[in-house]
C-alpha cells in the first residue's frame, strides 16, 4: 500500500470522545489518579466506618482523657520526677525521656565502635582486620533481639551479686574503688554540689540550676573558642601567618568551668555497700546497661560497614597522594581520607541513628521502661485504649524519625560536594 | 673510552647478597604485617590477648560439654562440678526448637515442604538448572501451605484456578488495553475467589477427600514459624516493593504522594508497634465479627513493613541509572510497562542487589520480634524451655543454637548475593 502524504491545511478538527480518557496520554494520568484518588476515599470511609463500629459494640468512645488519669504503676528508672499518684500522661513523658536516653547513649557509643572498626578491618594487619571481620558477620547475622537477651543474661548470670563485695575474702572488687558491677546494675559516682541554688520551675521538669548555669557556661565557651578561631583564620587569610591558639583554647574551654565547679563545690558521690546493695552514687539499671550494650555493639557492625564502604569509595590516588606528601597512615586517613569519607558515610550512618531510635522499642525483652513499655504496654493495658495509646505511639515515634532525617537533609545540603559527584 | 688492557675485568656477575635478617622470611612477613608501627604492634598485641583470653575462658566449658542428660541438674552431677556447656537440651529439645508445638508424627510435613522450597529455590537462584522446573516453583506456594497447615488440597487448588481465571479474562479483553485488562482479570480473579471457590472446594472435597490432618497456627513455632513468615514476606515484599517504587518516581502528583506517605510512614514507626497493631488493632478496622488468623495478620504487616525498606533500595538503584536509558527504551516505542520490564528494571534490580538481600536479612531477624506478640517462635521457645523445672536456669546453650541457626542462614543469604553480583558484572572497571 502506498502512503499517502498530505499537507494539513487546517488544524484537525478534534472532538473529545470518551475513549479519549484511557486511550490519550494526555489525559490518561488524570483518569487514573481520580480512580485512585476513589479507591482512596472508598478504602479509608470503609475502614473508619468499620473502626466506629467495632468501637461502638464494644461501647468504648474514642478520647484522649485517660492521659490525665492516675497510672498506679511504678517506673524504675526516671529522669523526672514521677510516683504512682502520678498521670499516665506523664508516665508517657517519662517513658519517652528514657527512649530517648538510651537512643543517645547508644548512638554515641556504636559511633565510636563502628568507626573504629571500620577503619580496623582495612587495616593491613591481618590478625586486627581478620578479627573485625568475625565482629562484623557475627552481629549482622544474628537478631538484635538475641544479643539483648545474651547482654541481659550475662548482666543477670554472669555478674557478681553485691554481697560478693562484702567482707575480708570478697571475690569481686569495685573497679578504682569507683565502679561497681553487679547483678543489680552497675554503680558509678554521682556528680554532687555542696552548695546549691536551687531548681528551675519548668512545669514538667525541674532541673537543677546549678546544672543549668554550668551548661550554659560550657555553651559560652565553645562560642568564644569558635571567635578566637575565626580570629585567627582571619589574621592566618590576610598575613600568612596563624596566631598561635592552643593556650588560648585551653583557658577558654577549662578555665571558668572549673571555677565555676570550684564554686559550687563540685565533688563525686562514691557507690558504697551498705547492707544488701550498694547506696549512693549512680545506679546503672541491668536493663539500661543490656540494651545499650545490645544496640551500640550490634549497630556498631552496620556503622563499621558503613565507614569501610566509605573510605573504600575515596579513590587510592587520595592515599598515594597524602604518601607522597610525606604524610603516615594515621594522618593520611585523619587528614585526607575521613574528611571526605564523611560525605559518603554520613547520610547511611544517620539512617543507622534512625533505626537504633526505633530498635529502642525492644526494651520490652529486657524490662527496660521505654515508651512503648509505659505509654505501649501498661497504660494501654490498665485502660483498655489500644486504639489511642498505639497511634500516639506511632505519633512520636514518627516525629522522632522525622527529627532525625531533618537534621540528615540540612546536613546532606550544608556538606554537598562543590562541582563533584562521588 | 678506556685505552690499553684494564687491570681487571669481573667476567661473571657477583652472587646475590644474603638480604638482611630483617628483610627475609618470616620475620620480614611479621615485621611488614604485624609490627610495622608501634600502633600495629599495640593492636596485634591486644587481638592476640583477647583472642587467648576468649578462647581460654571457653575452651574448657565447650570441652566438657554434656550432650545426654535428661535436666540441667543431671548435667551438673555428670559434670561434677566442673566448668562445662550442658548441650543435652539442644538433644532433648531439638525438635521443639525447630517445629514448635506441631504434632510430632506430622514433622515429615514441613521437612518436606522445606525440601521442596529448596528445590523451588533451585531454578530461581541457579541459571544452570532447567527453566521449566520455574513451573515447580510456581506451583510450591501452594503445595507448601498445604502441606505445613493440611486441610483439603482442593483450597489452594481452587485459589490456582482463580489466578487462571484471572489469566484468560486478560487474554481475551487484551484488545482493550493493558490497563483494562489487567483490571478486569483482577476484578474476574476476585469474583472467583470470593464467590465460587468456596462452594467449589467443598463439593470437590466431598467427592474426593485428599485432606491432612489440620494443623493451627497455635501449634506452630520455632524455626518453622520464622521460616515461614521470613520466605512468605520476602517474596512478597520484592514484587510490592517494585510497584511501590515505581509509584514514587510516578509523574502522577497522587500516585506519588501517596506512596511517599506510605513508605515514610512505616519506615518512621518500629516493626513492634505494627506487629501489636496487628494483633490488638487489626481486627478493629475490619467489619465486625471478622477475625483471621494471627499469623496471617503478622505476615502482612512484616510483609508491609519490608515493602517499604524494600521499595527505597528499589529507588536508589533507579536513580543511579542514567537518564539516557529511559530515553533510548522511550526511542525504541515501547510503552512505560514494556520499557520497565525490559529495559529498567533488569539493570536497576542488579545494581540494588546488596540492599536487596541486606533487607532479606533484616526481615528475616525481625521474626524474632513475634516473640512480643505471643507467638512461638525460637527465642519464645528458648523462654518456655528455660521456664520447665527440668531445664531452669539454662541460658548460653540456647543462645548458641538460636543464634547458630541465624547466623548460617542469613550468612548464607549474604554469600550467596556475593556470588549473584559477580555472576551479573558487566562492566569492565
Amino acid at each position: 500500500m502506498a502512503h499517502v502524504i498530505t499537507l494539513p491545511t487546517a488544524e484537525p478538527h478534534q472532538t473529545f470522545r470518551l475513549s479519549m480518557l484511557l486511550n490519550d496520554s494526555r489525559y490518561r494520568s488524570c483518569t487514573i489518579q481520580v480512580f485512585v484518588l476513589m479507591c482512596l476515599m472508598l478504602g479509608i470511609a470503609w475502614l473508619v466506618d468499620n473502626t466506629i463500629r467495632n468501637l461502638a459494640l464494644l461501647g468504648k468512645d474514642f478520647s484522649f482523657s485517660f492521659l490525665w488519669s492516675t497510672a498506679g504503676y511504678d517506673i524504675n528508672q526516671r529522669l523526672i520526677e514521677y510516683d504512682t499518684q502520678m498521670t499516665h500522661g506523664r508516665a508517657a513523658i517519662v517513658g519517652l525521656l528514657n527512649t530517648v536516653v538510651l537512643a543517645v547513649l547508644s548512638c554515641a557509643w556504636a559511633t565510636i565502635i563502628g568507626v573504629t572498626a571500620g577503619v580496623l578491618r582495612l587495616s593491613s594487619n591481618p590478625i586486627v582486620a581478620r578479627l573485625m571481620t568475625v565482629y562484623v558477620e557475627l552481629f549482622r547475622n544474628i537478631p538484635l533481639l538475641l544479643w539483648i537477651l545474651v547482654f541481659g543474661a550475662i548482666m543477670s548470670e554472669a555478674v557478681p551479686a553485691p554481697s560478693a563485695f562484702r567482707g575480708d575474702n570478697a571475690t569481686a572488687s569495685m573497679i578504682f574503688g569507683a565502679v561497681a558491677i553487679t547483678n543489680r546494675g552497675v554503680f558509678i559516682p554521682e556528680p554532687l554540689f555542696a552548695r546549691n541554688l536551687g531548681t528551675l520551675d519548668l512545669g514538667i521538669a525541674q532541673p537543677s540550676l546549678n546544672i543549668v548555669f554550668l551548661l550554659m557556661v560550657v555553651l559560652a565557651c565553645v562560642f568564644a573558642n569558635r571567635a578566637v578561631h575565626n580570629h585567627a583564620d582571619r589574621v592566618q587569610s590576610q598575613t600568612g601567618i596563624r596566631p598561635v591558639t592552643w593556650w588560648k583554647s585551653a583557658i577558654i574551654l577549662t578555665a571558668p568551668l572549673l571555677l565555676l565547679l570550684w564554686a559550687f563545690g563540685f565533688h563525686l558521690g562514691y557507690p558504697e555497700l551498705r547492707g544488701f546493695n550498694f547506696q549512693g552514687g549512680l545506679q546503672l539499671r541491668n536493663a539500661l546497661i543490656a540494651m545499650w550494650l545490645g544496640l551500640s555493639i550490634y549497630t556498631g557492625a552496620f556503622i563499621a560497614e558503613n565507614v569501610r564502604a566509605g573510605i573504600l569509595a575515596i579513590s587510592k590516588g587520595q592515599t598515594e597522594a597524602a604518601h607522597a606528601l610525606g604524610l603516615g597512615p594515621a594522618k593520611t586517613m585523619r587528614l585526607v581520607i575521613l574528611p571526605q569519607a564523611l560525605r559518603v558515610i554520613v547520610p547511611p550512618l544517620i539512617s543507622q541513628y534512625l533505626n537504633i531510635t526505633k530498635n529502642t522499642s525492644l526494651g520490652l525483652a529486657v524490662g527496660y521502661m521505654d515508651l512503648r513499655s509505659t505509654l505501649g504496654g501498661i497504660t494501654i493495658n490498665q485502660t483498655g485504649r489500644e486504639l489511642e495509646g498505639m497511634l500516639l505511639i506511632m505519633l512520636i515515634y514518627l516525629s522522632l524519625s522525622l527529627i532525625i532525617s531533618g537534621s540528615m537533609n540540612v546536613y546532606n545540603a550544608r556538606h554537598r560536594a562543590e562541582g563533584a559527584l562521588i | 673510552m678506556i685505552d690499553g688492557n684494564p687491570a681487571f675485568v669481573r667476567g661473571e656477575l657477583l652472587p646475590a647478597r644474603e638480604p638482611p635478617a630483617g628483610e627475609k622470611g618470616l620475620l620480614k612477613l611479621c615485621r611488614e604485617n604485624f609490627f610495622r608501627d608501634w600502633l600495629s604492634a599495640l593492636l596485634t598485641v591486644a587481638s592476640l590477648i583477647a583472642v587467648l583470653l576468649i578462647v581460654h575462658s571457653l575452651s574448657p566449658w565447650l570441652f566438657n560439654a554434656v550432650w545426654n542428660a535428661r535436666s540441667l541438674n543431671e548435667c551438673r552431677e555428670i559434670l561434677n562440678g566442673a566448668e562445662g556447656a550442658c548441650f543435652a537440651v539442644i538433644r532433648d529439645r531439638w525438635a521443639q526448637l525447630l517445629f514448635g508445638f506441631y504434632p510430632p508424627t506430622q514433622y515429615w510435613r514441613p521437612v518436606l515442604a522445606f525440601g521442596l522450597m529448596l528445590a523451588a529455590l533451585a531454578p530461581i537462584l541457579f541459571p544452570s538448572v532447567p527453566r521449566r522446573f520455574l513451573l515447580f516453583s510456581t506451583v510450591f506456594p501452594g503445595l507448601g501451605y498445604w502441606l505445613i497447615w493440611g486441610g483439603s488440597l482442593w483450597l489452594p487448588l481452587t485459589a490456582y484456578i482463580g489466578l487462571a481465571v484471572g489469566g484468560i479474562a486478560m487474554r481475551l479483553t487484551a484488545r482493550l488495553g493493558g490497563g483494562i485488562a489487567a483490571g478486569l482479570a483482577f476484578i474476574s480473579a476476585l469474583t472467583w475467589w470470593l464467590v465460587a471457590s468456596g462452594p467449589v472446594t467443598t463439593a470437590l472435597a466431598q467427592l474426593l477427600p485428599l485432606a491432612l490432618a489440620t494443623v493451627t497456627s497455635r501449634e506452630m513455632g520455632g524455626f518453622l514459624l520464622s521460616i515461614v513468615i521470613g520466605v512468605t514476606g520476602i517474596s512478597l515484599s520484592l514484587p510490592l516493593g517494585i510497584v511501590l517504587a515505581l509509584g514514587r518516581r510516578s509523574t502522577m502528583p497522587l500516585v506519588m504522594m501517596l506512596s511517599v506517605v506510605f513508605i515514610e510512614f512505616i519506615r518512621g514507626v518500629p516493626l513492634i508497634t505494627l506487629l501489636f497493631t496487628a494483633s490488638l488493632l487489626l481486627n478493629s478496622f475490619l467489619p465486625p465479627g471478622t477475625n483471621f488468623d494471627l499469623i496471617l495478620r503478622v505476615i502482612i504487616m512484616v510483609t508491609l513493613f519490608a515493602t517499604a525498606y524494600m521499595a527505597e533500595v528499589i529507588r536508589g538503584g533507579l536513580a543511579a541509572l542514567p537518564q539516557g536509558q529511559h530515553e533510548a527504551a522511550e526511542a525504541l516505542g515501547l510503552d512505560y510497562w514494556k520499557a520497565q520490564r525490559l529495559v529498567i528494571m533488569p539493570q536497576a534490580l542488579k545494581i540494588s542487589i546488596p540492599g536487596i538481600v541486606n533487607s532479606f536479612i533484616g526481615l528475616f531477624k525481625d521474626t524474632t520480634l513475634v516473640v512480643f506478640i505471643g507467638l512461638l517462635d525460637p527465642i519464645a521457645l528458648s523462654n518456655s524451655i528455660r521456664a520447665t523445672t527440668d531445664w531452669q536456669g539454662i541460658y548460653w546453650e540456647l543462645f548458641i543454637f538460636i543464634g547458630g541457626l541465624f547466623f548460617l542462614l542469613c550468612f548464607g543469604m549474604s554469600r550467596y548475593s556475593m556470588h549473584l553480583e559477580r555472576r551479573l558484572k558487566t562492566d569492565h572497571r
